[in-house]
């Protein structure tokens, strides 16, 4: 019963859904990202370099700035010109998405962790280098449950939720919404009706990458204050099948975000319940529960889920 | 048809000759020489005959990742989860050479390549099963399978298969299941499991050019809806391809223990090498024979790096940035065509 009584503790204490709004966080990012692309009919598989740049890039500006916004800032210029040889590649020269966009995440693993060194002077993790402060929301110190949440937490949190209603009301209710679905269910007919497809498409994709960097942001300075080699974990693919569980729909996208992000944070919980205890080599086993839960998900509602028609084909101008 | 071939021959080669270009400009802005950096490179890979053993021992498991890769996308398949099979066919064949005692080798070798293959191709058709049932995209799905794996297998062998102190790692195999050393200069031992790859990529070869169910696959990669059309079960053959490719990187991961001291299970062990099949495979064309020679530079590459490391200071993850710029100038092979044709048409002018 031990087992049952430690998830009851687990889901009456605030700290849960704390843990799981911080978890869900950077996969909301990428996730809004990831639809960007696609609802225009490209393929971005690169979320997970692009996160990666995004973290880096951040922690080095921070480092040479002191100023973590500034580090964000940087985060996001580099991430959309990285991207954009993505774009680039994807749009003008008709290049298959799916490997331009694993060499776009090997590119960001090998770079970051090359320059790991003649930047900070040792390799694997920096050290603290600095983050954002949190946002002390004081009208809800006292409020039970609901203020043990949302008192103290990273402005990062409240950007996403932002995120996710600005490209709601972006998606469905502008012109401009509606040129990007155009693109990317029926390229021919937008072209025929005068959209500038291969224009949208870069808007799609690079607007993309400006979430999926603050996404990476977030995971150095919003929230550990250092960089490690290859510490995304997997988070862009997981935010794929966010968007996807989502689909294609930002709304859904955060909620299937949360999902995961409360798979992560009962892991995590459970590692350190004090009512079981978890020998440290069974500890690996926990923590795949998140990539289980995707292979799952991906592979449960795939087919229920619809992607954007013309996604991932590339579009040729007919002379 | 002469042209295509020259140009199938070409973008590769050029994309190689601008990775390296390029990653000499980043070897620069650190600070550092570049030419001076690929020439320990070359020493530090072909320099002597202990050079050339550790490379031809690192090409091993890379070729294996490499046609896992290549025979995936022969039949429209993108298996970006060699990294993952790999891990599990090296646990399911290095548990099966720790218990397989003094049975003769002849019988034992086979038998532990056998069972890599085997966990390769399980943990693989996981990802065809649900591509063809469900149409998960495998490259998610793999990505996910890679990350059970590590997870996985550090369980393995801090638990269940743990022995001794200090590093994770399980017991060592039996003696009967190391594979025949041809070659030994000073620390560098070099087994026959090149050969081994090599015969599986010239099967390989025959098999995609010469036999039906080969040019039935690659049909099935070329056009899916035609070959349903034309008879072929599209979810079999999907199947079928993740299950093969699944065996190819099993077997690189198994050989790699059975061949390579300490001849032990020491989980996380693929350091990337289910990822340089992708380049490989792409380099060398999907073709097998192309692969062999990228598997070479390849592995070139991750020696000499090494050499470079210790010796110019220079970090050895140049080597994934310039394969994942190679990856990315042949999947958009135009860019590479149309710099073919500009300096082509310069020459014209110039003649003119």
């Amino acid at each position: 019963m031990s087992w049952i009584e430690a998830i009851f503790n687990i889901l009456v204490n605030p700290l849960f859904y704390q843990m799981a709004l911080l978890s869900a966080t950077p996969l909301i990012f990428a996730s809004i990202g990831g639809t960007f692309s696609e609802k225009t009919g490209v393929t971005n598989i690169a979320l997970e370099g692009i996160m990666l740049m995004g973290a880096f890039i951040s922690i080095v500006f921070t480092y040479l700035t002191g100023n973590p916004w500034i580090g964000i800032l940087m985060a996001v210029v580099v991430g959309v010109g990285f991207t954009w040889f993505h774009a680039w590649a994807s749009i003008r020269w008709c290049a298959d998405q799916i490997v331009s966009g694993t060499a776009l995440n090997i590119i960001a693993l090998g770079l970051t962790a090359f320059l790991m060194k003649p930047i900070f002077g040792n390799e694997g993790r920096t050290d603290f280098i600095g983050r954002v402060q949190n946002v002390k929301l004081e009208f809800l110190k006292d409020v039970p449950f609901i203020g043990d949440i949302f008192y103290d937490l990273s402005p990062f949190v409240y950007l996403a939720l932002i995120s996710v209603l600005f490209s709601w009301i972006l998606f469905y209710r502008t012109p401009l919404g509606l040129r990007m679905a155009a693109v990317g269910e029926n390229p021919e007919a937008a072209d025929t009706l005068g959209i500038n497809v291969f224009g949208t498409r870069y808007f799609g994709v690079l607007t993309g990458s400006i979430f999926a960097s603050l996404g990476g942001a977030f995971l150095s300075v919003g929230e550990l204050g250092s960089f490690g080699e290859n510490m995304i974990h997997g988070r862009g693919f997981i935010a794929l099948a966010a968007m996807i569980l989502g689909n294609w729909n930002p709304v859904g996208a955060l909620l299937a975000s949360l999902l995961f992000g409360a798979a992560e944070a009962m892991n995590l919980q459970l590692q350190s319940s004090s009512i079981i205890s978890v020998p440290n080599t069974v500890k690996p086993l926990f923590n795949m529960l998140p990539f289980i839960i995707t292979l799952i998900v991906v592979g449960g509602f795939v087919g229920k889920s619809r992607s954007p028609a013309a996604d991932g084909a590339p579009y040729e101008k007919k002379a | 048809m002469k042209q295509n071939k020259l140009y199938a021959f070409l973008v590769p080669v050029i994309s190689v000759i601008i990775a390296l270009l390029i990653a000499s400009v980043i070897i620069l802005s650190v600070g550092k020489n570049p030419i001076e950096a690929y020439s320990i490179m070359i020493v530090g890979a072909f320099g002597g005959s202990e050079q050339i053993a550790d490379t031809l021992v690192k090409m091993t498991p890379l070729l294996l990742t490499g046609l896992a890769v290549g025979f995936g996308f022969r039949a429209g398949i993108f298996n970006i989860g060699a990294e993952g099979q790999m891990t599990m066919g090296a646990l399911l064949g290095a548990v099966v050479a720790m218990n397989i005692g003094s049975v003769p080798s002849v019988i034992a070798i086979p038998i532990c390549i056998i069972s890599g293959m085997i966990g390769g191709a399980l943990w693989a058709s996981i990802a065809g099963f649900l591509k063809a049932f469900t149409g998960a995209h495998e490259v998610i799905t793999t990505i996910m399978l890679n990350w059970i794996a590590v997870n996985l297998s550090s369980f393995m062998v801090t638990g269940p298969l743990a022995v001794g102190s200090g590093t994770p790692k399980s017991p060592e195999i039996a003696d009967s299941a190391k594979l025949p050393v041809v070659l030994k200069v000073q620390a560098s031992e070099m087994s026959i499991a090149i050969f081994i790859a090599v015969v599986v990529a010239i099967i390989m070869y025959v098999y995609l050019e010469k036999t039906t169910s080969g040019y039935e696959l690659k049909g099935v990669g070329f056009n899916p809806y035609a070959a349903e059309y034309g008879g072929i079960s599209i979810k079999k053959s999907i199947i079928m391809t993740m299950a093969i490719s699944g065996a190819l990187a099993g077997m690189a991961g198994i050989v790699d223990i059975l061949g390579v001291p300490p001849n032990r299970f020491v989980g996380e062990l693929s350091g990337g090498r289910g990822f340089d099949g992708i380049a490989i495979a792409l380099i060398g064309r999907n073709n097998p024979i192309g692969i062999i020679f990228a598997a070479l530079l390849i592995a070139a590459l991750r020696t000499g790096s090494n050499a470079m490391q210790v010796q110019a200071q220079i970090p050895d993850d140049i080597v994934s940035i310039i394969q994942g710029i190679v990856i990315f100038l042949v999947a958009s092979e135009r860019i590479v065509y149309s710099l073919m044709q500009l300096t082509k048409r310069k020459k014209g002018s110039a003649a003119a």
